[in-house]
């Protein structure tokens, strides 16, 4: 029996406009929107095609990634392990074809080697009902290790079909779209397509919303936490193929640290740690704002890198209060 | 709430609309369920006609919720059979009996509050348009749903943005998307008030008239009377009595759901010599004025004298634990006052309530009482050491005094200090947990179901322990189901009902369990 009556609002009264679902994502994008504008004002070119191209291109990676985080996350679980899957990836992608393999048989190896640890992370999650801070964790250590086994040097990468599609590309006008960039936004077209299109991307949100309930209205909640771990990984296989792409070489120590930058992207595009509330789309927002922080502290010229991630701790710290305060609102 | 008068009741039920269909869309017979060591229903018949609403109705541990979770596959049954519209029928699960007619909606809404009420209602039995969700369709099928429940809401607008009422006839929606022939409603209304209440009736009402069969389960006597056509009375795991709601008067609905409940056999727990004479002069130990919560009790007026035992007598969900609640400043009151010892205070937590001396034991022993994972000693000091603040820790030597102190005077057995408090059986946990409080020699003492699930030899020593306490010069609230131990021990009687305190009387030689039935049922009204 309940104690405890849970307050209600009167039968009828408290609709929202504009829906509340899309204040934190809207927030994102008029930080976006502000950082666009200022730098448009105070430095020459910053606006530029080839500014904002490169925005794109520099950071297709971080796309990706955020975008499997982004489920992850929206079921209410975090993966540490993309950052290291990443550099696993980028690692077997050169590795396989400096030892002459095709480049149509290392594509599918190296991102479903990134399927392959999200699915052990999956399972150990779920139905070992480990925390997912802690089984990702051994996820990222085991991938860091991986990398060493295969290759503990840089490896550079000469094969000539992947140097051809890395630098494909296509100009629109003074835009220029690469394979990478092309390769990231299917991604997030398709993610938006599972997460809004499918009965799988609406037990995502349910799950996030609350576990038990999901459960009791007959939706395949195991299922669904198994298979975003196992997409997350697959996004993080994809990425390292992009990063091998961007630097033409797989190394172990890449992407160190490259997990929180993906969480950090997801946050500040509005996704609430908690789950159950976020879109991919404020998640490419977010991997946008933290590339334009790096972009307007070179166009600075005097300040040092780091003021990258002071600007970054702050819009983060800035976002979750205010996330928090939309949530406490809400109850 | 009004309470439905026989009048309108047997006005408004059979002749409205055609009798009983000669067939049960359910039919349960002797089923039986086992748990270990206890049988949790013991040949229990249950039917259920297409177009009735059916109320089942019994106290704690009478198995309303195991019979439920018997017919929806949750638990497994032991012996009996189930019958569904005329073939013999085991459900794996509430899915499995959803998808066959059966559905369930739960006390707590369980829907997903970030999703939009299409979604919520929909997920499940989607539509589908190029292999994509087609929400566009979606929408207007919730939305045909929630006109048949009278609803007209937004089915795009998320559901946390409407209240519980709505939310709850959100979740009936998506139980009827399946097309259910049975609808059961497990205390749907416990967090609605009034208003709202009427609004879910007028659905349950329509529902009915369609021909869909409804169980309803709900601890408001009033609710039970305003909506159910027949009753079915549980009690310790057997069936006690199916009737029709207008042949049930309500002091016989009362005495079925408690009657003959085995209490402590205590054979004059308290002389009635002891009983303190209350001291004209002094005034009251604390006075509730108007004191409530909305949603969990009305206002109420309570006087609690030193040396006095206040029993609280009222059925499951009557408002009892609540009030100790409010009392001991467990839950925050929004409406009224507390006098404590003259002054006008504000218990705004527990802490606040310690600080007056005020001590209360939660019903739910094992979350809200004791640490299992401590010790008898560390469990026993806990509250002793909270109310000298953490930065002045007892010295070893008196908490080892106090400990030996509490478990030679309550008798804790085993006597080891040392030992994990939740290898203690019941009983004992109970008398550990009052260690801790009496430790903290409180000037006012609730006791929220003391006696609940422990031994009758526990049951006695309680009882006997409070009395002595009481005999000492403390105020004591006794909370019990088994209104035997409330007759046997107080020298005040308040009767809840319905969330609401309906009256008051002297304990004494010619109080009975009747009198206490009569109460309860009658709301106090033939006073």
């Amino acid at each position: 029996m309940s104690a405890v009556a849970a307050p209600h609002q009167i039968a009828g009264v408290g609709r929202w406009s504009p829906d509340r679902r899309y204040l934190p994502v809207i927030g994102t994008f008029i930080v976006f929107a502000l950082m666009v504008t200022i730098g448009g004002l105070r430095y020459e070119n910053f606006l530029s095609p080839a500014v904002m191209s490169n925005l794109f291109i520099n950071n297709a990676h971080l796309i990706v990634l955020a975008v499997g985080m982004t489920f992850v996350i929206l079921t209410g679980g975090i993966d540490l392990s993309v950052g290291a899957v990443l550099a696993l990836s980028s690692v077997i992608t050169a590795t396989l074809l400096q030892a002459g393999w095709s480049l149509a048989l290392v594509v599918p190896v190296a991102v479903l080697a990134g399927s392959a640890i999200g699915y052990g992370m999956g399972v150990m999650i779920q139905y070992f009902d480990i925390q997912p801070f802690v089984a990702t964790l051994a996820g990222m250590f085991l991938a860091r290790g991986l990398c060493f086994l295969f290759a503990p040097e840089s490896v550079p990468i000469r094969d000539e079909s992947f140097i051809a599609l890395a630098g494909w590309g296509v100009n629109l006008g003074r835009w220029r779209v690469t394979a990478a960039v092309l390769i990231a936004l299917l991604a997030v077209a398709a993610a938006w397509w599972v997460l809004h299109r499918t009965r799988f991307g609406r037990t995502v949100y349910a799950v996030g919303g609350g576990e038990q309930s999901a459960t009791l209205m007959g939706l395949r909640v195991a299922r669904t936490k198994v298979l975003v771990y196992v997409i997350s990984g697959t996004c993080a296989g994809l990425a390292g193929l992009l990063f091998a792409m961007f630097s033409r070489s797989g190394y172990a120590l890449t992407g160190v640290a490259m997990e929180l930058d993906a969480i950090a992207a997801v946050v500040i595009g509005g996704t609430l740690l908690t789950g159950g509330t976020g879109f991919v789309l404020g998640s490419v927002i977010g991997v946008m704002v933290l590339g334009l922080i790096q972009t307007i502290i070179t166009f600075e010229g005097t300040l040092s890198s780091w003021w990258t991630k002071i600007v970054i701790g702050a819009l983060l710290l800035i976002f979750v209060v205010l996330q928090r305060i939309l949530t406490l609102r809400r109850t | 709430m009004t309470a439905a008068t026989p009048e309108t009741r047997t006005a408004a039920a059979p002749p409205a609309r055609p009798g009983p269909h000669p067939e049960p869309v359910v039919s349960m017979t002797g089923i039986t369920v086992e748990f270990p060591g206890v049988k949790a229903l013991d040949g229990v018949d249950f039917r259920l006609f297409p177009g009735e609403v059916h109320a089942l109705m019994g106290e704690n541990g009478a198995g309303k919720s195991t019979l439920i979770k018997a017919l929806t596959g949750v638990n497994p049954v032991a012996a009996g059979s189930i019958v569904v519209a005329g073939a013999e029928t085991r459900f794996t699960g509430p899915a499995d009996a959803r998808e066959r007619g059966i559905s369930t909606v739960y006390q707590e809404v369980n829907l997903c509050g970030n999703l939009t009420v299409a979604e919520n209602i929909m997920l499940g039995s989607e539509q589908r348009r190029l292999g994509g969700l087609d929400w566009r369709s979606m929408r207007r099928e919730a939305a045909r749903h929630l006109e048949r429940m009278g609803l007209s809401i937004d089915p795009s607008s998320s559901l946390d943005s409407h209240s519980l009422a709505i939310q709850q006839l959100v979740a009936i929606s998506r139980a009827m998307v399946v097309e259910a022939q049975v609808l059961i409603l497990d205390e749907p209304t416990s967090s609605l008030d009034a208003g709202e209440v009427e609004q879910l009736f007028a659905v349950m009402r329509r529902l009915r008239d369609e021909g869909v069969a409804i169980l309803f389960v709900s601890h408001f006597l009033d609710q039970i009377y305003a909506i159910s056509d027949r009753i079915t009375v549980l009690r310790n795991g057997r069936l006690v009595e199916e009737r029709a709601t207008a042949d049930l008067p309500q002091r016989e609905l009362v005495s079925l759901m408690i009657a003959g409940k085995s209490g402590a056999d205590v054979s004059e727990a308290r002389p009635r010599g002891e009983r303190a004479a209350r001291d004209p002069e002094a005034g009251p130990l604390l006075r509730a004025i108007g004191l409530g919560r909305k949603g969990s009790v009305e206002p109420f007026d309570l006087e609690l004298y030193p040396g006095e035992v206040v029993g609280m007598a009222g059925l499951l969900g009557s408002g009892r634990t609540e009030l100790a609640r409010l009392l001991s400043g467990a839950d925050r009151a929004d409406a009224g006052a507390i006098e404590f010892a003259g002054e006008t205070t504000r218990l705004r937590t527990p802490r606040a309530a310690l600080a007056h001396k005020i001590a209360y034991t939660s019903e739910d022993r094992k979350g809200e009482g004791v640490v299992g994972d401590l010790t008898v000693r560390e469990n026993i000091v806990l509250g002793l050491q909270a109310a000298r603040g953490w930065m002045r820790p007892l010295p070893r030597a008196n908490v080892d005094r106090i400990v030996a102190e509490y478990i030679k005077a309550l008798g804790i057995r085993p006597a080891n200090p040392e030992a994990l408090l939740r290898n203690l059986s019941g009983g004992n946990q109970q008398k550990v947990l009052l260690a801790r409080w009496l430790a903290t020699a409180p000037r006012l003492l609730l006791l929220d179901e003391p006696t609940r699930g422990i031994d009758i030899g526990a049951k006695t020593e309680i009882m006997n322990l409070v009395s002595e306490l009481a005999s000492q010069g403390m105020s004591v609230v006794f909370i019990s189901a088994e209104l035997e131990e409330v007759v046997r021990l107080s020298d005040r009687i308040a009767v809840m009902r319905d969330r609401r305190k309906v009256a008051e009387i002297d304990g004494g030689e010619d109080v009975g369990v009747p009198q206490l039935i009569d109460l309860i049922a009658s709301g106090g009204q033939n006073q």
